[in-house]
């Protein structure tokens, strides 16, 4: 099947700065891509590309296969949810969310029976009449969903839907996109700074930086095998551990070593990073390092480190240690025996290691 | 123990103090209030009781006393009878003049206002600040620099000494100060319901009439007022540009006042000024909760 929206060597100069370089990606029918990445990134500035509210200046946009180019917004198939919500404020629920279809010229049933349609599906059936002024922040967001929901479009974009919402209305608006994603079955784009959002949400995440993409794939491809320093960095929380380390070779083995002033160097033994250049940086995620003993079977090797700080975060605990100058964090089972100031041994999962190139960031294994 | 009483006591002592204190305060700034309001309503006060004086009153009693006899003499005069150099008919036709001149005018300037405000808030184009700044520079050009140029370009377009020439004048005058307001305005209006609206499938009218027009009575209430205030009380223009059928109610007034042979009759001059002026009085106690409220209140919460 053709994809819904597909984009091509699309780029964007604002003077002489460049917003968007050299974007290519497609969305196919029912998936839910979503664009993350710091602000500045470009990512709505492209979603708004998409949504024609701004012009590529070079590339194309092909929506249900047909160029973009030229189409205004109205004519996109499209519908879109903003981060302030963007309400009309004189309007009361009813006329939000009808807007759009008396703007068209729609009969006066038809109207009716969508208003009712979207209003049961979201729970707003008793705020029809209240104007966004009287609503609460939650109640806003749906009636703002419902304004999109019943223009029933080929491609839904979300522009930081949530980022206004308090902590715990997220999580629960979360799990209701999702849902909402599942049970209609259409293609979404959603632009957000939060990675755990991106996780979450997505069947396909393009991570960007600096206008450009970095990295496109699944939620899991993204977390377990980050492209570069920078996605395996922004995506995860806490981030992922990076140590500086050579590589050493002795015939069909390989050692990584770690420099730690005043101790011996760490040695891991590693075969994989045989084929590795000489300087390296080497990636672990907080939760492939655990406190030894507590993952028997994989490939991992025991280091005793120096606890600097332990976090309690309810679940798990985090404890903080240093190696190689750089800080390392690790997750640890609540009820870890570590104390601040004690060393503990930490087992390092050899499995789970990403290997960076030093100078670009590059992944190398 | 002592100690401790002190502790007790002493909050107390200073919170009596500082309630005197208040309460001192709250009445001497009534009083300078007053004294303020006083000062500002001496001279109205003096307009009002002496248009309802007979003439031989005036001559003989003091300007500040109220009237022995009340009169509406003086008002009648005014209105229907008194002289504007050779015509006698009073302030009524130049006071229908200057409605026919400022409704139009304060109409079509707030229009235009709006319109432009709308698109240099939300439609930005290339060059709009350049614009916008020169728009800007045309609330600080003073009249008298405009008249000769505008009486010639009036001349050339038929408009010289009529009604429609002025209106146009103030229409031009007044879209510079117009346009800097709701351009204010609307700037405060999110960007992105106008982003909400375009993929509604709105066009600019549309967007401009359903969702700026709503929101926009504060504003418009301070243009109104701005320009009508202005409109009704501009003399230069209008004696600038008019002739005799087409005189706004300005300059009827300064030919009331300054053309009298013979006795001075203050008390006319005094019931031609207040009825010149009433028309702006009125529009400020309809419209003037709004005005304040208007200045103040720039945000849009959605």
């Amino acid at each position: 099947m053709a994809p819904i929206l597909e984009i091509r060597r699309a780029y964007k100069n604002f003077g002489s700065a460049e917003i968007l370089k050299d974007i290519n990606i497609a969305v196919q029918p029912g998936e839910f891509l979503v664009l993350v990445g710091p602000s500045g990134c470009g990512k709505s500035t492209l979603l708004n590309c998409i949504a024609g509210l701004e012009n590529t200046t070079s590339g194309a946009i092909f929506i249900g296969g047909q160029d973009m180019k030229g189409v205004s917004p109205r004519d996109r198939n499209i519908a879109m949810v903003f981060q302030s919500y963007a309400l009309y404020p004189t309007m009361s629920v009813a006329k939000n969310i009808t807007f759009g279809m008396r703007v068209r010229g729609v009969d006066q049933a038809t109207k009716e029976r969508k208003l009712r349609e979207v209003a049961a599906q979201l729970q707003i059936e008793q705020l029809l009449d209240r104007r966004p002024a009287q609503l609460s922040g939650g109640q806003r967001q749906r009636v703002a969903m419902g304004r999109a929901l019943v223009r029933d479009p080929a491609l839904f974009l979300f522009d930081e839907p949530l980022s206004n919402l308090d902590a715990k209305l997220r999580v629960e608006m979360r799990s209701e996109i999702k849902k909402l994603h599942q049970w209609l079955g259409r293609s979404m784009v959603y632009v957000t700074h939060d990675q755990i959002e991106a996780m979450t949400l997505a069947s396909k995440i393009a991570v960007m930086k600096g206008g450009v993409i970095q990295q496109v794939g699944t939620p899991s491809q993204i977390y377990n095998r980050p492209a570069n320093i920078f996605v395996a960095d922004f995506m995860g929380s806490p981030a992922m551990n990076f140590i500086p380390a050579r590589v050493y070779r002795d015939g069909a083995c390989a050692k990584v070593e770690i420099a730690r002033p005043g101790h011996a160097p760490l040695v891991l033994n590693h075969p994989a990073a045989r084929d590795l250049p000489d300087d390296v940086i080497v990636g672990l995620r907080p939760e492939d390092i655990t406190e030894a003993g507590f993952r028997p079977g994989s490939e991992v090797q025991t280091v005793e480190c120096m606890i600097d700080t332990v976090e309690p975060a309810g679940a798990d605990t985090y404890v903080i240690s240093h190696l190689g100058g750089r800080q390392l964090t690790a997750r640890l089972h609540s009820d870890t025996k570590a104390r601040p100031g004690n060393t503990l041994p930490l087992a390092f999962d050899l499995n789970k290691i990403s290997y960076f190139q030093p100078e670009s960031g590059e992944m190398l294994n | 123990m002592t100690e401790q009483a002190l502790a007790f006591t002493l909050p107390a002592v200073r919170s009596r103090q500082a309630r005197i204190g208040r309460v001192a305060l709250r009445w001497g700034l009534h009083a300078m209030l007053v004294l303020f309001a006083l000062y500002y309503l001496m001279p109205l006060f003096a307009m009002v009781t002496t248009s309802l004086k007979s003439l031989e009153e005036i001559r003989t009693g003091s300007l500040i006393s109220l009237p022995r006899q009340i009169t509406f003499d003086a008002w009648r005069t005014a209105w229907s009878s008194a002289c504007t150099g050779i015509q006698c008919e009073g302030l009524r036709p130049f006071f229908w003049n200057s409605l026919l001149m400022t409704v139009p005018a304060v109409i079509i300037s707030t229009v235009i206002g709006a319109i432009n405000g709308y698109v240099f808030a939300h439609w930005r184009f290339r060059g709009a600040n350049l614009f916008f700044a020169l728009m800007l520079l045309g609330c600080f050009i003073p009249f008298q620099v405009v008249i000769l140029p505008m009486a010639r370009m009036l001349g050339l377009m038929g408009l010289a000494g009529t009604l429609p020439g002025l209106i146009l004048v103030h229409v031009i005058y007044g879209v510079a100060f117009t346009t800097l307001f709701f351009r204010n305005y609307y700037i405060t209006v999110p960007r992105e319901l106008v982003r909400a609206a375009k993929i509604d499938g709105a066009g600019f009218f549309r967007i401009f009439w359903s969702i700026f027009l709503p929101l926009s009575l504060p504003i418009v209430v301070v243009t109104i007022i701005w320009q009508f205030t202005q409109i009704w009380n501009d003399f230069l223009f209008g004696i600038s540009f008019s002739q005799s059928g087409s005189q706004p109610v300005t300059v009827a007034l300064n030919n009331i006042v300054n053309s009298t042979t013979g006795v001075k009759e203050y008390n006319v001059d005094m019931a031609a000024a207040i009825i010149a002026a009433l028309p702006t009085l009125l529009v400020y106690i309809v419209a003037g909760k709004y005005f304040i409220r208007g200045l103040t209140a720039g945000s849009v919460k959605g």
